[in-house]
């Protein structure tokens, strides 16, 4: 799928960062193909972070995704 | 000014469909084409096309990387699984048909095959079952390639192999240009598969095709302002390049994972499962990396397969020569529960997705 999520840096150690999707959700996440630190936001796909994310354009994703899930629970 | 976009804001829809109108009144119908599944995705689930005037017409173009991969490949991943290698792969490659079975017929058969969310997942298997002979098989396009790159530079384990099946896409946009009785006027390109390549691949359909390009997001309003976008260049005879995706695509794409794809992949002649063969559309292993390299390892390469099942239409689909439901198997002899094509079988399927999004 070309399903790639928002996410936002937690920690990094080496090629390997806990990033959190929103809500609570944290996951291990590769970076190798990025250059981050901790509070920047990233797209994740199928594990791995694929590009850097403008924060202020991310939180609105991120805020956009929760609303969504907001709507279908 | 800082205006805050609001991705699936109604009233927003409205003002963009609005001037989607006015621009195309009374003209003749125009044809965009994309090329990715999760764009018919949105699509689907937001019923765009029905927000559309009826000379706007979005069609699907090859933008499923399953449902390409022609069934000889698929057969070799089936071929292995059978030998006793663990096949490693994606969740929708499981049930996609090859020229006799699918991975999940040999999983029936006792075949150790298992579905993996990253490469990476396929890579720690491998690790802790040191005894065990695993094979990936990598399909996806640029999006996906990158993580599968990262692997192979990253000493995997001399247990783990590689089935490269992937390709690119900006080769099959142009294929879909000369197909002259297609007449496309104009392109959405995949907003995820350009934050890795960038903007430069598709510099050529403006400048030698005259065809306008426009680089759009997945929300409902990001897909509703590149159909504007194209209207507005149409409209103005000035066909152009534009990139409605700014908040996640660089112009220069992330050069950093096409460094990485460049030292893991050489670029070669591929087929298209349905297209038949496009020039520099496939990735290969390059000779450095053999020893990863499945097919070397087993001695297993399959040349032809059944690609298209008797009545099957995908071929069709899969070009947007045809909607899903001008197959006459559509959800009759074809289901997502008993599907006859890989358009069918893939979440980024056309079929697949008609027949199982319910639009809002």
């Amino acid at each position: 799928m070309c399903l790639a999520i928002p996410a936002k840096v937690v920690s990094v150690k080496e090629n390997s960062a806990c990033v959190d999707f929103g809500e609570g959700v944290l996951r291990e996440v590769n970076v190798t193909l990025v250059n981050v630190k901790a509070g920047d936001y990233v797209l994740v796909h199928a594990g791995y972070a694929i590009q850097v994310l403008d924060e202020k354009e991310a939180q609105e994703t991120i805020q956009l995704w929760n609303q969504i899930l907001e709507v279908e629970t | 000014m800082a205006e805050r976009l609001r991705f699936r804001d109604p009233d927003l829809a409205k003002r963009v469909t609005s001037r989607i109108n006015q621009l195309t009144k009374g003209k003749e119908t125009v044809k965009i084409c994309h090329v990715c599944g999760t764009h018919e995705w949105t699509i689907t689930h937001y019923g765009l096309r029905s927000l559309l005037p009826q000379n706007v017409e979005v069609i699907a173009g090859p933008g499923c990387p399953v449902c390409i991969v022609p069934a000889s490949e698929t057969d070799e991943a089936v071929q292995l699984a059978l030998k006793g290698v663990v096949v490693t792969c994606f969740g929708d490659l499981l049930r996609v048909p090859g020229s006799r079975m699918s991975l999940l017929d040999a999983k029936a058969e006792g075949a150790d095959v298992r579905v993996v969310y990253g490469v990476g997942d396929a890579v720690k298997m491998a690790r802790e079952e040191a005894t065990k002979e695993f094979v990936f098989f990598a399909v996806g396009f640029e999006t996906t390639s990158p993580s599968t790159a990262v692997e192979i530079l990253s000493k995997p384990p001399e247990n783990m192999s590689f089935l490269i099946s992937h390709r690119i896409i900006p080769p099959a946009m142009k294929l879909l240009v000369k197909m002259k009785e297609l007449s496309l006027d104009g392109f959405i390109a995949p907003g995820h598969v350009s934050t890795i390549i960038g903007l430069k691949p598709y510099e050529i359909f403006p400048k030698k095709y005259r065809m306008p390009v426009v680089v759009a997001g997945f929300e409902p309003l990001d897909v509703l302002m590149g159909i504007y976008m194209i209207l507005k260049q149409l409209s103005k005879d000035k066909p152009s390049l534009e990139n409605e995706y700014a908040r996640a695509v660089w112009p220069q794409g992330n050069p950093k994972a096409q460094r990485i794809m460049a030292e893991a992949f050489e670029i070669v002649d591929g087929r298209w499962r349905g297209l038949g063969n496009i020039g520099s559309s496939k990735f290969n292993l390059r000779e450095e990396h053999n020893v990863y390299d499945a097919h070397l390892r087993y001695g297993v390469k399959i040349e032809y397969g059944v690609d298209t099942k008797l009545g099957c239409r995908c071929h069709l689909v899969v070009i947007g020569r045809i909607k899903p439901t001008e197959c006459p198997m559509f959800m009759k002899e074809c289901t997502p529960q008993r599907p006859v094509g890989a358009c069918m079988v893939s979440a980024e399927g056309t079929c697949r997705i008609w027949a199982t999004t319910k639009p809002d």
